[in-house]
């Protein structure tokens, strides 16, 4: 049913880097990119590559989650291969009919394109794997505190990322109970064509809505109730704090950072 | 008499085969009557939601039977759904299943969904309405627009215009005031009275089941604990109590007034019974 849908990635775990701090990970994992989109041959991706299975390691998050989490992708890298390999300008490999068509650098940029996408996406679900979604918004919070000189209301999204967050099972299981309820009428919501089945949403729909709006009212009067003003003045719980492990591992990924910039430079 | 609904060995596991895995029902035997009304009863997680929303089909049991009319409900994956139309099912908090313009719409979506001609809805959709006492007004009037009572009662009449063989009623009170959960009590005997057809009502309020139900099946943790006339459920009283349920407010007067040596019947459940009960001592010359 509804509820086996897995929402958000969270892999709870104690490990080195889940006990980051949340910012950390963060900064790291923005880093990381910058230094995945400097690398250009296989020197350099061979330290990102190095770098990430490191972390990968140290996570213990199976390769097969990881793994799934490229399958929405798997197009994508396959398209992407395709146009570089046969659409890329340059000496061809060989006469022969069909890699005729496919230069030296094509092989090349499709191999470092198909890494590239990769690493990419593994590297940002390592964070959401290892990070928690509640974590991940109070670090959003903090990190982008600066913003707020610039007028952009930032405490206002990250709490409505998290309460959106906090709604997404309950709201999950009104819609089982809704369905349920409206199958017990007879409701059909697997036959028919296109719009058939769209229209068979509506009994499903209007009840969720309702019932959606009614709780955000009845949850802005409990914050109220609870003297909720915004976040000026606000403190948290939980403080978040940085500790020598994450000055470590933030310098280790600006070296890397600075690193692959030069080595991008040198062509490695 | 052969029962309508006959219930094998029922069981059913949610999440089987992964860690979360764990039974909701083990192998319940029950068996309904046609024209019974028969209460549930069972504390938060005894099973009886489960249990009811296998009765109409909703959940495909993980083992186990239901026959409905001496007819294995699923014999016919496909036609699943006439057994929904013909076993009714009203949720806990039915209201939040509104969905249409206009209460006529609303009630209309059932019987709407079976097919009928649109004169015979008419008919199904006006009969219900009469019965959990909406006004021709209100049957117009957007479903948002009633007080919570009325939406309750709309929404039953949702499931009534269905004509259902068996009606089941899952805590329908929940959350009303006295005067509302009275008026709706009143509304499904009646219905009850007139129609012939058999209701299963599952509640938690024991005086409500005793003044209306014929017979009671007491779940916990998924087994029929106790299955019998309100009279003989209530009078095992104290292995009511050691499950965590209640008995009626009146059996335990007629249990005080026991142990203060009045030779009452300790399984009277209804003031009316106890009334009785009371002035036939009295008559007799008992203890009183």
């Amino acid at each position: 049913m509804l509820k086996d849908i897995t929402l958000g990635q969270y892999f709870p775990g104690d490990t080195p880097v889940h006990r980051l701090d949340p910012r950390t990970k963060i900064i790291c994992v923005v880093l990381y990119i910058v230094a995945l989109f400097c690398a250009k041959w296989f020197v350099s991706y061979g330290v990102i590559i190095a770098v990430l299975t490191l972390c990968v390691c140290l996570s213990r998050v199976p390769l097969r989650a990881l793994s799934r989490g490229l399958r929405p992708v798997y197009i994508i890298v396959a398209f992407t291969a395709l146009m570089n390999l046969f659409f890329t300008a340059g000496e061809p490999v060989s006469d022969l009919p069909v890699l005729r068509y496919i230069s030296q650098t094509g092989v090349y940029t499709a191999l470092f394109m198909v890494l590239r996408i990769v690493l990419l996406i593994t590297g940002t679900f390592l964070l959401t794997y290892t990070t928690s979604p509640i974590a991940l918004t109070d670090a959003l919070d903090q990190l982008l505190a600066p913003l707020k000189k610039l007028r952009v209301p930032v405490h206002e999204l990250t709490l409505m990322m998290s309460l959106a967050l906090r709604f997404i099972p309950t709201l999950i299981e009104e819609t089982d109970k809704i369905m349920s309820a409206q199958k017990a009428r007879g409701a059909d919501f697997e036959s028919g064509n296109l719009i058939r089945r769209a229209k068979a949403l509506i009994p499903i729909l209007v009840p969720l809505f309702v019932s959606a709006f009614r709780r955000a009212d009845e949850l802005a009067t409990a914050m109220e109730c609870r003297c909720y003003h915004g976040g000026e003045g606000r403190t948290a719980l939980y403080v978040l704090r940085y500790r020598a492990a994450d000055y470590a591992v933030l310098a280790s990924f600006v070296l890397l950072a600075a690193g692959q910039i030069v080595l991008g430079r040198l062509g490695w | 008499m052969e029962a309508i609904l006959r219930v094998e060995n029922l069981t059913y596991t949610y999440s089987a085969g992964t860690p979360f895995e764990h039974s909701a029902v083990e192998g319940i035997n029950l068996t309904v009557l046609p024209g019974e009304f028969l209460g549930i009863i069972g504390h938060t997680g005894s099973g009886k939601s489960t249990l009811m929303q296998q009765l109409n089909g909703l959940l495909k049991p993980t083992a186990g039977r239901i026959y409905l009319d001496g007819r294995d409900i699923w014999s016919e994956p496909k036609e699943i759904r006439k057994v929904r139309f013909r076993v009714g099912l009203v949720f806990q908090y039915p209201e939040y299943q509104l969905f249409e313009e206009t209460v006529y719409k609303d009630i209309a979506f059932g019987p709407t969904n079976m097919g009928l001609s649109d004169g015979e809805i008419d008919r199904r959709v006006r009969d219900a309405a009469a019965f959990v006492g909406l006004s021709e007004e209100q049957l117009f009037s957007s479903p948002f627009e009633l007080s919570g009572g009325q939406k309750r009662r709309a929404a039953i009449a949702g499931v009534i215009a269905m004509e259902p063989e068996v009606l089941i009623l899952d805590e329908p009170t929940a959350g009303l005031d006295p005067r509302g959960r009275d008026r709706i009590l009143e509304q499904i005997r009646d219905y009850h009275r007139e129609k012939g057809t058999t209701v299963i009502l599952v509640s938690h309020s024991m005086e409500e089941i005793a003044r209306n139900v014929d017979r009671i099946a007491v779940l916990h943790r998924g087994h029929t604990y106790m299955d019998g006339t309100p009279a003989q459920v209530f009078a095992r009283a104290e292995e009511l109590m050691s499950i965590g349920l209640d008995v009626p407010q009146v059996t335990k007067v007629a249990l005080a007034l026991r142990e203060k040596g009045v030779d009452v019947d300790p399984s009277v459940c209804t003031v009316e019974a106890l009334r009785q009960e009371l002035l036939t001592l009295k008559g007799g010359g008992g203890a009183c």
